[in-house]
């Protein structure tokens, strides 16, 4: 009557079930990162010339100066801040069509590609490298980061629209539609009360990924307060940087809790 | 009157969901349809209204052939037949008066609809209805507010607000306790009564189909295997409908659960004196 049940158990290999072969991936990842570090070379002078940069940055930053070139980090501020504002709405005002247009369950076969298509180069290329084709096209300040900042925006906003309305509860399509609704209809009644909270949440968070963009593209050219940082520290001006990266990093929090609270209030 | 003619519907790769249905329902007439899950209850009653498209066959409403139409004419057909949902299928996030309204959608122009600026008439209509129904109060709350029984309410006036000439009621009591399934059958059948309007009821409970139905037509793997009066539904025509099971056992747990239902009632009754 007594069966003799084990009393230990292991977790059996999931993924490699040969153990001779899982003890020799484990061995050849060791051994290529042996060899890998050896082939790096450090030259040591240059990180000891970098450290004493690095320091000298680092006492501009404890020293932050806000003043002497106050003129141009408010010209850079405003500049930025614009071009967050404005690219979020012409973005947002762009995205909703192709979001929609990118959702497979209410959009016809051909339209769908179509959007899925622009999302698609929207979210291959990285917003550096749209600033640098767009300088080169519109020149150097901050309309060039206005255009890339709304393309950036259609590439997160649509795609993350689409994929929302593909998961609303179809059966209030269903019935708006058994009414006798038109397309238009049918979107403004049943898909529109289900995004609209996410829509208007993302389109907040967009708005304080846009501020930070803009600091990273105006190194590129494309103006703002990115522009401005690189001046300063082609200048030397640590002390300058410093007062810019403080300014942005406010910014940033300022814009990130803002932006939380107003999405926890709406939803 | 509707009337269906050798209406077949097969969905790709898979066995036919319903084969040659023929069915006539005249003005006035309630009727049950009952039938196993997956015996092509509900994709009758969507191609009727071609939310589910039939493959073959004509749906006849009035003198035209609901099946054959083009994409504008079908809209302005599906506003003849009202539809009344399992899940109530409100839009949640919107209010009682717009869910109501939004049974106008096929009569109303976009930046009507879109403004929320309906004709008098189809407001007055609206306050109509949802008094008819009892939420004359809840016009303003968001549907997501109300409770199952209440929800329910609001689709039956959504579906009124399209002045239909036929409805189609897809399983309105599965998501409801018994006596709230009662008070909302006995509603739909007491308005098809005053309106004269036809409906077609999908139903799985089939004491309650026997309770509220004029006819029962039962459907198995996609073919009418039973129709007739509620009374003539014995046991050999359930078997043949659901197959072989204890039927009288299904009734007495019925019973039991009416008994339990009065029990309830009078120690309500008592607490309230």
């Amino acid at each position: 009557m007594s069966t003799s049940y084990p009393t230990t158990w292991r977790r059996p290999p999931q993924l490699i079930k040969s153990a001779r072969l899982r003890y020799a991936i484990q061995f050849a990842i060791a051994l290529y990162l042996a060899v890998a570090i050896g082939t790096l070379e450090v030259d040591w002078a240059r990180v000891a010339a970098g450290l004493e940069r690095g320091g000298r940055f680092a006492a501009g930053f404890l020293q932050p100066d806000f003043v002497s070139r106050w003129d141009d980090i408010s010209r850079g501020l405003v500049e930025s801040l614009t071009m967050t504002l404005t690219s979020t709405v012409v973005g947002v005002l762009l995205s909703v069509p192709v979001g929609i247009g990118a959702a497979s369950n209410i959009a016809p076969a051909p339209i769908y590609f179509v959007c899925r298509s622009i999302i698609a180069v929207s979210r291959a290329l990285q917003e550096i490298i749209i600033a640098i084709f767009l300088v080169a096209m519109f020149g150097f300040g901050p309309f060039a980061g206005f255009l890339t900042l709304s393309f950036a925006t259609i590439g997160f906003l649509a795609k993350l629209l689409a994929d929302d309305i593909e998961e609303i509860e179809p059966g209030q399509v269903e019935a708006v539609r058994s009414t006798g609704a038109s397309w238009w209809q049918m979107v403004n009644y049943s898909v529109q009360p289900q995004v609209m909270p996410r829509l208007i949440g993302l389109s907040l968070y967009r708005l304080d990924i846009n501020f930070r963009e803009s600091a990273v593209i105006g190194i590129v050219g494309a103006g703002g307060i990115g522009a401005t940082l690189n001046t300063a520290i082609d200048r030397y001006e640590y002390d300058s940087a410093g007062a810019i990266l403080l300014l942005i990093i406010a910014i940033v929090m300022v814009a990130e809790y803002g932006s939380s609270y107003l999405r926890k209030f709406l939803q | 009157m509707l009337h269906l003619e050798g209406l077949s519907k097969s969905y790709a790769g898979g066995d036919p969901a319903l084969s040659d249905v023929t069915l006539t329902v005249p003005k006035g007439e309630i009727l049950g349809l009952i039938g196993p899950s997956g015996a092509g209850k509900s994709t009758l009653i969507r191609c009727i209204n071609r939310l589910v498209e039939p493959t073959t066959g004509a749906v006849r409403l009035g003198d035209e052939d609901l099946a054959q139409l083009g994409k504008t004419d079908l809209r302005r057909a599906r506003r003849r037949i009202g539809m009344i949902f399992q899940e109530y299928a409100l839009v949640e996030r919107l209010t009682v008066m717009e869910n109501v309204l939004s049974g106008r959608l096929g009569y109303v122009p976009f930046w009507r609809s879109f403004l929320r600026r309906y004709p008098a008439r189809d407001v007055q209509q609206a306050y109509r209805l949802l008094d008819r129904v009892g939420l004359m109060d809840k016009a303003d709350s968001r549907a997501d507010a109300l409770s199952g029984g209440q929800r329910q309410r609001v689709g039956i006036a959504r579906a009124l607000a399209q002045e239909p000439e036929l409805l189609l009621v897809d399983e309105p009591t599965a998501s409801l306790d018994p006596k709230t399934s009662r008070q909302i059958m006995r509603l739909i059948t007491e308005i098809c009564q005053e309106r004269g309007l036809p409906a077609i009821v999908n139903i799985h409970d089939v004491p309650l189909a026997q309770q509220f139905m004029q006819r029962i037509v039962g459907l198995r793997a996609g073919r009418i295997v039973f129709d007739g009066a509620p009374s003539e539904l014995t046991e050999d025509a359930l078997t043949t409908i659901y197959g072989a099971e204890d039927w009288n056992a299904m009734r007495k747990g019925d019973a039991d659960q009416a008994e339990a239902e009065a029990d309830a009632q009078r120690r309500l009754e008592a607490i309230a004196q």
